[in-house]
């Protein structure tokens, strides 16, 4: 009979389950990052003289920039010059219907639980599949024309709607923003467009299932929500991975605006490898997500569930522009085995009697360390602004770490700041009373953990908050009995 | 049912319990009394399958089985219920769904389907009546924010929901006022049944004025020194325990 510490450290030591590769042959370009494999990219993707424009600024501006260490993170050095930075699996460019869609891949959503021919008919989902850097699949974008809704991949957009991308791109993350924002600006191959236009409601989740497979292909991809006046829209990101030696960068870009009474929520699972015991070959998860409250009464929700990748540096912020606009952030962190996590949110209030809700659940266990980084930054003229912010820690065993910096920076003195914070460990004597009652170990951590992020996973949209929990179990189990 | 035969349990090193030997029929009330450290509760907790504490000698056969080569959640699903006497709060997870779970996982054990949906909540609905439960603390997360006497009357309820053959009660008494004393009591005698064996733990008297225990067992520095029936306990509640200390251990 093992110990409850054994137990946990077994637990905290699962193998990763979606740990598989698709051979699919791939057209890409050599390793290496010039001006000229920009230029190919962009010609690659057909795409009109604007946007190799600003990739070629961001590029050079890439050039004046060093590469970031401040968060809590450690890791060997990046070689930017053997990334490949274009890959697209190249038996199909563009499909009209599944049946068109390698049955490779296909079966690559299967063994994930995605099937897309079921989600498409059951779940009233609409799927952009985004698979190596090109979109494959892009579903039930008919039906969300009648309503002018524009659903489809950047590159698309790009060629579609080059107004809609002129005027939005780098409204919300300018290239010179950061490090990983200004290299995915110069190089990125793909991602979801979507703008919901005046007055109109999404009337499905609109979601995204983002995978990285060909080997040493740095992923870049560049995601971009507007909701015009009064529109409301719940997109929904997931993503695993297959298992590879390698560490893989992905440094994606996300830009939410939501205008005058304009609603966006924003869900991710993220679930990419995290890497063998020794943190080896798992990704490195450098994302820049951002939202607009540009408009008045408007709203953005960020809610993430973040299990995998080796390394995740993310902070999903809101800018609060609009008066009476609400900026929140749910978030789930798990860290076990070698990985590390410093994530958070920026609420940056602007405008009056502006609103921002921060809940941060961090676990650890393993060796994982978790940290979460968050700023709340009131300006001047931001009157009456209010935030509640509750980060919760909980930790697995006793070589992981959990770590809160809380950043506040308040400029005008009607602000009301909450601030609640706890860190508690799974206790043996929690997991011994569910065992009294007759539940497994591993049955009682995960009950334990899931009900330790209760307040995110109600957040979440009804058929993700389901695969949320199923996720953080799956994350937790171990070879116990 | 039960059977412990000198049982030696020590925590950290430091003997607890120096060779116990009690045997519980089935069917049968046996009740432990003693002062505040003398090992009541690693008694409850050894038996439940605790892994801080060690034992050094003895066995416990429990139908027939050795109860220690099990583990703690198997002991439950084979019937063995403690109370706790510091229930555990579980953030976020209701009681409902904590009860459903492990009821469900008692009844897969036994190679059974899970309990229907509408069959368990009018098994909850009686129960909770039983111990006249308010409506609000069964959707609430277990034990979170249940005041002391909540959370005894709570463990009684799990008791009386997952039927347990063998029912160790913890000091379930400590906590609860006079009122609740009763209800929980009550509730206690209508689950006693030919089938269902009980040993109740406490320190003091009151508490087998309303559970009337067939057998009172004494325990003093981690061995049973005394054993009687019911009068025992009176005997005790007017002299104390500290005669017991004072006096050769036979
Ligand atoms: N895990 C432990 N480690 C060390 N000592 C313990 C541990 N658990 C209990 N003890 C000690 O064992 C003795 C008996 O404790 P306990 O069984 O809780 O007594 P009771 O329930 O009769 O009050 C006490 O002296 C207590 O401090
Ligand atoms: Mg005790």
């Amino acid at each position: 009979m093992p110990t409850e510490t054994q137990q946990i450290h077994e637990l905290a030591n699962q193998e990763y389950k979606y740990g598989f590769y698709t051979d699919v042959e791939a057209d890409t370009v050599p390793p290496g990052l010039n001006e000229d494999i920009i230029r190919v990219i962009s010609e690659k993707k057909g795409e009109p003289e604007f946007m190799l424009e600003w990739r070629l600024r961001a590029f050079r501006h890439w050039l004046t920039l060093e590469e970031p260490h401040w968060a809590n993170v450690t890791y060997p050095p990046i070689d930017y010059q053997s990334i490949i930075y274009y890959s697209a699996p190249s038996k199909k460019q563009t499909v009209k219907s599944l049946e068109e869609i390698d049955p490779e891949i296909l079966d690559t959503y299967r063994k994930l639980g995605i099937p897309l021919e079921e989600q498409e008919l059951l779940a009233g989902v609409a799927v952009d599949a985004v698979f190596d850097s090109v979109s494959v699949a892009t579903t039930f974008k008919e039906k969300l024309a009648e309503l002018g809704i524009i659903f489809c991949s950047f590159s698309e957009a790009v060629r579609n709607h080059p107004d809609l991308v002129k005027k939005y791109l780098g409204s919300v993350v300018p290239y010179t923003d950061n490090f990983f924002a200004c290299l995915n600006s110069a190089v990125f191959t793909d991602g979801s467009f979507c703008y919901i236009p005046k007055g109109v409601r999404c009337p499905m989740e609109l979601s995204t299932y983002f995978r990285i497979n060909a080997a040493k292909t740095g992923q870049f991809e560049r995601t971009l929500i507007v909701a015009d006046e009064g529109a409301y829209v719940s997109y929904l990101e997931g993503c695993t991975a297959p298992m590879r030696d390698e560490n893989q960068l992905h440094a994606a870009v996300v830009e939410l605006v939501a205008l005058d009474n304009a609603e966006i929520k924003y869900s991710t699972i993220q679930n990419w490898y995290p890497g063998d015991d020794e943190g080896r070959g798992g990704i490195y998860n450098f994302v820049t997500k951002r939202g607009k409250c540009a408009g008045v009464n408007s709203k953005i929700s960020w809610t993430q569930v973040e299990t995998g990748s080796a390394i995740t540096w993310k902070y999903p912020s809101c800018i609060l522009m609009g008066d009476n606009s609400v900026g929140e952030f749910y978030s789930v962190a798990l860290t076990k085995k070698r990985q590390q996590a410093d994530t958070g949110t920026k609420m940056i209030h602007i405008g009056k009697n502006t609103r921002s809700t921060i809940v941060s659940k961090g676990i650890s266990a393993g060796f994982g360390q978790n940290t979460y980084r968050g700023l709340v930054k009131i300006l001047g003229g931001a009157d009456n602004a209010r935030n509640y912010t509750q980060c919760d820690s909980m930790l697995l065993g006793d070589k992981c770490g959990a770590h809160t910096f809380p950043y506040i920076e308040i400029k005008n003195s009607t602000a009301q700041m909450e601030h609640e914070a706890s860190t508690s460990k799974i206790g043996e004597d929690q997991i011994f009373y569910c065992q009294q009652r007759g539940l497994s170990a591993e049955d009682a951590i995960s009950m334990i953990v899931n009900g330790f992020c209760k307040e995110v996973f109600k957040e979440l949209p009804m058929e993700f908050a389901v695969e949320a929990q199923k996720l953080l179990s799956i994350s937790l189990e171990g070879s116990v009995g | 049912m039960l059977e412990i035969r000198n049982l030696h349990v020590s925590a950290n090193n430091k003997p607890i319990l120096r060779g116990i030997t009690l045997t519980l029929k089935k069917g049968e009330v046996h009740s432990i009394m003693g002062p505040n450290g003398s090992g009541k509760s690693t008694l409850a907790q050894v038996l439940a399958g605790r892994e801080s504490y060690e034992v050094t000698a003895g066995e416990i056969m429990y139908d027939g089985k050795n109860l220690l080569d099990m583990a703690p959640e198997d002991r439950a699903r084979e019937g063995v219920f403690m109370a706790f006497q510091y229930p555990v709060e579980i953030r976020g997870v209701s009681n409902m769904y904590f009860l459903r779970a492990a009821l469900n996982s008692i009844r897969k054990y036994r190679g059974e389907d899970d309990v229907d949906a509408m069959d368990f909540l009018s098994l909850v609905r009686n129960k909770m009546k039983l111990l006249q439960m308010d409506d609000a603390l069964i959707n609430r997360a277990v034990n979170e924010g249940f005041s002391g006497g909540e959370k005894k009357r709570n463990e009684i309820f799990q008791l009386a929901v997952l039927e347990p053959r063998l029912a160790i009660l913890d000091e379930t008494d400590s906590g609860l006022d006079i009122d609740a004393l009763k209800i929980v009591a009550e509730g206690v005698n209508a689950l006693r049944s030919p089938d269902r064996t009980f040993l109740v733990i406490t320190h003091y008297q009151r508490l087998l004025n309303h559970i009337v225990p067939d057998f009172v067992h004494v325990l003093a520095e981690g061995r049973i020194v005394l054993s009687g029936d019911k009068s025992l306990a009176f005997e005790l509640e007017e002299k104390g325990y500290s005669w017991l200390e004072k006096e050769p251990v036979g």
